[in-house]
């Protein structure tokens, strides 16, 4: 089962890690996200792996998961979402000025220079 | 206490004549002269004590690990110096205020000069060499202010920037060196490293620690090759040059330098460096003092060669030629001060100060002749003034001491710059007061007024005091600095006008007598010096500045090529051989993890398959940008069961419900992205950047599978036994975030409200600056759905509203025993609430929305905040929670404070969410120009006909290359199509 986690670890950042290189705003996005994943996953299980024992106290002497990784990533997962967001309306209005959506804004093909007929 | 204060007042005073100014420029000029002189009053209050041989200390810990404590303490060295600094600060404010014309902004002005004065009595004062850096940076930054005061001419820019850069420059140095002093006698209190002189000597850094602090020290008193800056600084109006480049802050090195002279001196490195540069400085400043004609100018080279006078006395090493250098400091102090106040009367009162254009001023400023005879005979070094004392110690000094092998280079050296010491100082007085006017002067040219006059006046009588009754004067202060200074007994000595026939006697005599012979043939001389070629510091320094910023351009322009893929690669690769490296170091005793592994479950494995499959398809097929956004998605679910599986069911809740919300947001930027990318990477790159990911992810999984196999000691035991008493909360995951880790969960809900914000700013200015016209004429160029608002999908959406509420509120008060909480009920709400959006559009939506979002963020941080507080109201720490049982019909629920923060949590989360993506329906909106439908659906039932029709709209969208505001598109002309 660790080895799973782990594997499912190593291709959700591969896939991040290479779209994150991408040139497109929205590429970039996504692997983000994908990274993201794999970076809460890495944390969580920096708990160790438990079944079946969730933190929820119903005998204090009952073995159970670590709650610090999981409170930890659950705001992990808050703030990528506002990151994600931010980062998307960037590359919006990244768009929008510059006209394309290349990383740099090297871009001249999109509304910016878009003349109307 | 009070030590503290006569630092802090000026600092604290510098704010009142900024304000004052508005009553008036007496007002203004009053308040900075009562600071100025409560401060020398707090000052000489400890005279007494410190000139007993006593000093006064005041310490308070503030960093004692670092070395880093505020401590001041009055010795005599210091008070010497502060005397002058608070004195002279005295007369040059009287000054300036009559100086400045009504132009001139006379409260930002004497702000500045407290600034400055404040950071010169902290170096003085100061017994800490690291608080002592932050007044000496402080000296550097008040006097570019001051220098650049008539920031509207050039010359008063570029000077404040070249005294800026060669003071800051070598303030650098300063504190590489006093860092390593400190480093050395393992203690930054002044107080032990004056006590380590040994230690310090022996060192083998000692070259290097004397290197960098001479470099700070001559770089600040403008001693060659540094010297250059201090005649250009000369454009800041005059009673500045007065005060800081004449008084106090050039002499801030020559104090750091008596200061650590118990430490530093009594090496043949010392004695050679230290001579040989004082002695070049104060020949090089003499013989071009003698040759300017701008009147400043003459002053400034000749403070330069007076500097370079008294670091060559420090240089000397000797305890008398430290006490000739305290006495010189005083009397340079008074009569260098005298007569730049002086050519600021002249320059004020003539409209110019070119010695070729003045002459004859004696007949219409007699007053003002009087002072500047008086006062530049003693900078000539002419009895009975007190001039002439310390050069005659200095040259009584210099006349028995031999440097590198030769008796007689010292003595002739010195001789030497005081003849041209001379000359220039008649020149001072022959060429501006006596002889022919060279022009018209203005009408009524006459003495200036008593406010312009006292001050060079009072320094005058001084000069005079001073030079007649010496050692009534100045004999205690003097010896008790000097003896401050070396950190022991001073030999006798006696401060007198007559010592006999001595060798300094003869010396003086000869610079008199040739210096008149100099001045005589002056004009032979002139052309002599013009012929010489001409090393000008300015374009050399100019050259220097832009070189280096030549230098740092293509060094930047070479790692900065704007590429941000670029950056990403490098900070990728080097963060891989950062921990690469680390990893192999730790190699050879790296053994596989011993922890058991759990079985493998079936219905993992296949959500794993397909998490995998998922990975490999989005790399594969992200070209494709809505099939990569459902991959995306298809992952993140997956994660989430996986978070189910391993016990953490808030998690996966929480991951559910952020799918969601960031599948609806992405699904909105992709409407105005492009759908497709190009594929524009060369493979070669590509392959490139598949490996390097292929390696970190790699490196990523090892990792997370060596952590897994291996056992550990948490600290979270020690939450989960005090949830419950201390909390009343059974779900520890929930009471970590609100109640343990509350303030964490605080900063972070901020965070979240912060990025809305943003988020909202940067559409708001999409919305309204000047892309509105841009992005108005936009048309996405896709064919989309002619149905807006369908039937189906209102009705559910509507149904599911209350439902959804009503889970939310569910999980909102469970999460503190059972998996929910703020978070959770905060996103389920906006989806319910953004389905609404999705469904009837967001002009529909928005107008029945009656919470105004911006609100809601800041209404949930202050809630938060409050419930933090109020424990500290009952005298518990920041964000305690207290808790009660109550039975509720429903269940039995705990009310506890710690609800209500995570009701703050709930609604700024909401808040930020709902900001968000309203904002960013809003954009679609407003770029399709569609109108806002006043039904919630497109075919309301009941209804035969709607103002607009989507038809008409799909129609629109089709057709996107039509102009908006054509007949085509006016909803009147609707019903006709």
């Amino acid at each position: 089962m660790e080895f799973l986690v782990a594997a499912a670890v190593m291709a959700m950042t591969a896939a991040g890690v290479y779209l994150l290189l991408a040139a497109r705003t929205f590429t970039v996005v996504i692997g983000l996200t994908l990274l993201t994943y794999a970076t809460n996953l890495f944390l969580f299980s920096s708990g160790r792996l438990a079944i079946n024992q969730p933190d929820i106290i119903t005998d204090l002497a009952s073995p159970h998961a670590d709650p610090i990784p999981q409170s930890l990533v659950l705001t992990a997962i808050v703030i990528a979402f506002g990151m994600t967001a931010l980062i998307l309306v960037m590359s919006v209005r990244g768009f929008f000025e510059s006209g394309g959506d290349h990383v740099d804004l090297l871009d001249t093909s999109g509304p910016a220079d878009q003349e109307h007929p | 206490m009070n030590v503290a204060l006569i630092i802090l007042l000026p600092f604290l005073g510098a704010v009142l004549p900024a304000l004052m100014i508005r009553s008036g420029r007496d007002a203004c000029a009053t308040v900075t002269g009562a600071i100025n002189a409560l401060a020398l009053a707090l000052l000489l209050a400890h005279a007494p004590e410190v000139l007993s041989g006593g000093s006064v200390r005041a310490d308070w810990s503030w960093i004692s690990r670092l070395g880093l404590n505020i401590q001041f303490s009055i010795d005599a060295l210091g008070l010497l110096f502060g005397t002058i600094i608070l004195g002279v600060g005295l007369l040059v404010v009287l000054y300036a205020r009559y100086y400045l014309s009504a132009d001139d902004p006379m409260g930002s002005f004497y702000a500045y000069l407290l600034l400055f004065q404040g950071a010169m009595i902290g170096i003085v004062l100061s017994n800490n060499v690291l608080q002592l850096l932050v007044f000496w940076e402080l000296t550097s930054l008040s006097s570019f202010l001051l220098i650049g005061f008539w920031g509207h001419s050039p010359a008063g820019r570029q000077g404040a920037r070249m005294a800026l850069t060669i003071t800051g420059g070598g303030g650098l140095a300063l504190i590489a060196g006093l860092l390593l002093l400190g480093k050395i006698v393992g203690s930054y209190e002044l107080t032990t490293i004056l006590a380590s002189g040994d230690v310090v000597r022996a060192s083998p850094l000692y070259p290097l620690i004397l290197g960098l602090i001479l470099l700070g020290c001559f770089t600040k008193s403008a001693q060659f090759p540094f010297h250059f800056w201090l005649p250009h600084a000369m454009a800041a109006p005059t009673p500045v040059s007065a005060y800081l480049h004449s008084a106090t802050m050039v002499k801030a090195g020559i104090y750091l330098m008596a200061r650590l002279w118990p430490v530093l001196s009594g090496t043949e490195l010392w004695f050679y460096v230290v001579t040989f540069t004082g002695l070049v400085t104060m020949l090089l400043g003499a013989v071009i003092a003698l040759f300017k004609d701008d009147l400043k100018g003459v002053l400034a080279y000749s403070t330069v060669s007076h500097l370079g006078l008294m670091t060559m006395l420090l240089g000397f090493s000797s305890p008398l030629a430290v006490v000739a250098c305290m006495l010189h400091l005083v009397n340079h102090a008074t009569f260098k001060a005298a007569l730049f106040l002086n050519t600021g009367i002249i320059d004020h009162e003539t409209g110019t100060r070119d010695i070729s254009l003045l002459g004859g001023l004696r007949k219409y400023m007699p007053a003002t002749a009087i002072c500047a005879v008086l006062a530049a005979a003693s900078m000539g070094g002419l009895p009975p003034l007190n001039g002439f004392l310390s050069k005659e110690m200095m040259l009584e000094e210099a006349a028995h001491r031999s440097f590198a092998g030769s008796a007689w280079l010292l003595p002739v050296a010195v001789t030497v710059a005081s003849v041209c010491s001379f000359a220039y100082s008649l020149r001072y007085v022959t060429d501006v007061f006596f002889g022919k006017p060279r022009q018209k002067y203005p009408q009524g040219l006459q003495d200036p007024g008593i406010g312009l006059w006292l001050s060079p006046t009072l320094l005058v009588a001084l000069v005079i005091l001073i030079g007649l009754f010496p050692e009534t004067m100045l004999g205690r202060p003097v010896r008790m600095a000097a003896a401050a200074a070396i950190g022991g007994e001073v030999p006798k000595f006696y401060l007198a006008l007559w010592h006999g026939v001595t060798p300094a006697l003869i010396m003086s005599g000869i610079a008199i007598g040739a210096g008149a012979l100099l001045l005589l043939a002056y004009p032979l001389a002139h052309r002599g010096w013009n012929s010489l070629p001409r090393v000008a510091a300015k374009p050399m320094f100019d050259f220097g500045i832009a070189s280096l910023a030549g230098l740092s351009k293509q060094v930047t322009g070479r790692l900065h090529n704007s590429s941000l893929q670029r950056y990403l690669f490098v900070t990728l690769v080097a963060s891989l051989l950062v921990g690469g490296i680390t990893f192999a170091q730790h190699w050879p005793t790296f053994a596989s993890g011993t922890r058991s592994v759990l079985p493998t479950n079936p219905v993992i494995l296949l959500a794993w398959v397909l998490l995998i499959a998922g990975c490999i398809l989005v790399v594969k097929m992200h070209a494709n940008r809505l099939v990569a956004l459902l991959l995306v998605n298809l992952i993140g679910l997956m994660t989430s069961l996986i978070f189910v599986y391993f016990s953490a069911p808030d998690l996966a809740l929480t991951q559910i419900s952020v799918e969601v919300v960031t599948l609806i947001l992405m699904l909105l930027a992709l409407y105005f992205l492009p759908k497709h990318s190009l594929l524009e990477a060369t493979r070669a790159i590509r392959v490139r950047n598949g490996l390097l990911s292929i390696i970190i992810g790699l490196a990523m999984g090892g990792l997370t599978w060596a952590m897994l196999t291996r056992d550990f000691d948490s600290i979270s035991n020690y939450y989960w036994e005090q949830s419950l008493p201390g909390s009343g909360g059974r779900n520890v995951v929930n009471v970590i975030l609100v109640d343990f880790r509350g303030f964490d969960t605080f900063g972070e809900i901020m965070v979240l409200g912060i990025a809305a914000l943003i988020i909202f700013a940067l559409l708001d200015g999409l919305l309204n600056g000047p892309m509105r016209r841009h992005m108005l004429t936009w048309t996405s160029g896709e064919q989309y759905s002619p149905t807006r608002h369908p039937l189906v999908m209102v009705v559910v959406t509507r149904l599911m509203l209350p439902l959804s509420l009503m889970v939310a509120a569910f999980i909102f008060l469970r999460g503190h025993n059972e998996p929910g909480g703020g978070f959770i009920a905060a996103l389920v709400v906006s989806i319910a609430l953004i389905m609404q959006y999705m469904a009837s559009g967001f002009g529909w939506a928005a107008r029945r929305v009656r919470v105004d979002y911006h609100a809601l963020i800041g209404g949930g941080v202050l809630i938060a905040a409050a419930t933090g507080i109020t424990a500290m109201v009952f005298d518990r720490p920041f964000l305690t929670s207290g808790f009660k049982h109550f039975h509720w019909p429903v269940g039995d629920f705990e009310l506890s404070s710690a609800l209500a923060f995570d009701l703050g949590i709930f609604m700024t989360v909401l808040g930020g969410v709902m900001l968000a993506l309203a904002q960013f329906s809003k954009l679609g909106e407003e770029i399709t120009g569609e109108q806002i439908n006043e039904a919630p659906m497109d075919y309301p039932p009941g209804k035969a006909t709607v103002s607009a029709t989507p038809l008409a709209q799909g129609a629109k969208r089709a057709g996107h290359g039509q102009p908006k505001g054509l007949p085509a598109n006016n909803p009147n002309q609707d019903e006709r199509i």
